[in-house]
């Protein structure tokens, strides 16, 4: 769990750890349905120990084992602001499977064409997948949002295969 | 005419269309084999050449193969009279298309009744089926617009319940989200999937793969032959993970053991 989303999310107020987490969870729906108790509070406890959130007990509920508020410092504040402010994007890597069709092409040790059908078959499964759970999501839902990234990302990578499947159609018709 | 006993509701036999003649002559289809059985939602991909609008029309008797054969309901489509032909069309398969194919001068619900009333339903029954089929397509309201009034995918949403009119055996569309924008392709999906879970059997060719992935199988095809094909549902003997959330089938991994990345999850980069 990257620590400047956990950071971020205590931004607004402080908060138990519990809350944090629903928190979490209703932003990112069914895409963080993995996320556990445990990603949550060992990420906290970092971020304790680095100074970027104190904890104090709070009045709370004596039934609660976790009385334990969090909140920023000034460091974890600048922190936050720092992360909203800087610019990171994941670079998708398509080198490797690019590779891996020209590896298979030249030593003659696969049909790429074959190795773009196992790959549309795992994408196509993913993307029916994520397609489900966005339509089962309610309109309001921002966690449908997220999903709607990953069904965009799914099909351009699916269109990137498209291409894939021209070019080394026609470099077979050639040999 | 006589039934082959098979469980299939749609048979494809050795199937192949050339257009052109002597050595000018194009394959359009060369030699495929294709079962769907009753309730399947089929999917043919490929690119745009490979053939797969041709297959479609064969299996819906719009055009006849120049070899092989095609069953529905073990019927023969292929080789039919014209008379024989036609009324299967009407009334064996509905048909979806990329462009509706509405006819502009007739209000929603004449259009979705029309192919009733040419069966020779009573007016009145043909009304009370279209009724109905705009009520389960979600345009009840839109009963008396022109399609000149609705938005692309309330069009295709219309041409899907004209196809539904005579409660065809199997439901062909061909590219139903080509003219489509990515909200009006989710109405489709939406609709196509409720279609699905009433237990229509669909088949449907597309280079969509939105469309695509809701299919229960996929077929791949290439210069007029199926090259690939999988099943995108269970019975794969893929384990499909658990910790399962409902219907949707998230969290964990999505299957095969080798393949890379785990579910949704992981796709959103929460992992490590």
């Amino acid at each position: 769990m990257q620590q400047e989303v956990v950071l971020a999310m205590l931004a607004k107020e402080p908060s138990h750890g519990y809350e944090l987490r629903a928190r979490l969870r209703q932003a990112l729906g069914p895409a963080g349905e993995d996320l556990n108790a445990g990603q949550v509070y060992v990420t906290l406890a970092r971020l304790e120990k680095a100074g970027l959130v104190e904890s104090g007990q709070s009045a709370g509920l004596p039934d609660r084992p976790d009385r334990k508020v969090y909140a920023l410092t000034a460091g974890g504040q600048q922190r936050v602001a720092g992360w909203l402010a800087e610019v990171s994007w994941p670079r998708p890597d398509l080198a490797e499977f690019h590779l891996k069709l020209i590896a298979a092409a030249t030593a003659r040790l696969a049909d790429p064409l074959t190795i773009v059908d196992a790959q549309r078959r795992e994408l196509l499964r993913r993307l029916r997948e994520a397609q489900r759970a966005a339509m089962a999501e309610p309109d309001d839902s921002r966690a449908a949002l997220l999903l709607e990234g990953i069904v965009l990302r799914l099909q351009a990578d699916l269109r990137w295969l498209e291409a894939c499947e021209r070019h080394w159609a026609v470099d077979k018709d050639r040999s | 005419m006589t039934n082959t006993g098979d469980t299939s509701l749609l048979r494809a036999r050795g199937l192949r269309k050339d257009y052109g003649k002597a050595n000018a002559h194009l394959r359009a289809v060369d030699g495929v084999d294709l079962e769907v059985a009753a309730g399947e939602t089929v999917a043919v991909m490929g690119p745009s050449g490979c053939g797969k609008s041709t297959l479609l029309h064969l299996l819906g008797g719009l055009e006849r193969p120049t070899a092989g054969e095609v069953r529905l309901a073990g019927r023969r489509v292929d080789n039919v009279g014209e008379r024989a032909v036609a009324r299967l069309r009407r009334d064996a398969v509905g048909f979806v298309f990329q462009a509706f194919h509405l006819l502009d001068e007739l209000t929603t619900i004449e259009n979705v009744e029309l192919p009733a009333l040419l069966a020779g339903r009573s007016p009145r029954a043909a009304r009370r089926r279209a009724t109905s089929l705009l009520e389960q397509v979600g345009l009840a309201d839109r009963a008396g617009f022109l399609p000149s009034a609705l938005s692309g995918g309330q069009r295709q949403r219309v041409a899907i319940a004209r196809a539904l009119a005579n409660d065809p055996l199997v439901v062909l569309a061909d590219e139903p989200t080509g003219n489509l924008d990515s909200a009006a392709t989710v109405e489709v999906l939406r609709l196509f999937d409720s279609l699905h879970a009433a237990g229509q059997t669909l088949v449907i060719v597309t280079h969509d793969s939105r469309i695509a992935a809701t299919a229960d199988r996929l077929i791949s095809m290439r210069d007029g032959a199926f090259v690939d094909e999988t099943r995108l549902t269970g019975g794969t003997g893929l384990s499909r993970s658990t910790g399962l959330s409902g219907s949707t089938g998230l969290s964990g991994s999505t299957g095969d053991a080798g393949a890379a990345g785990g579910g949704l999850g992981a796709f959103a980069g929460l992992e490590g």
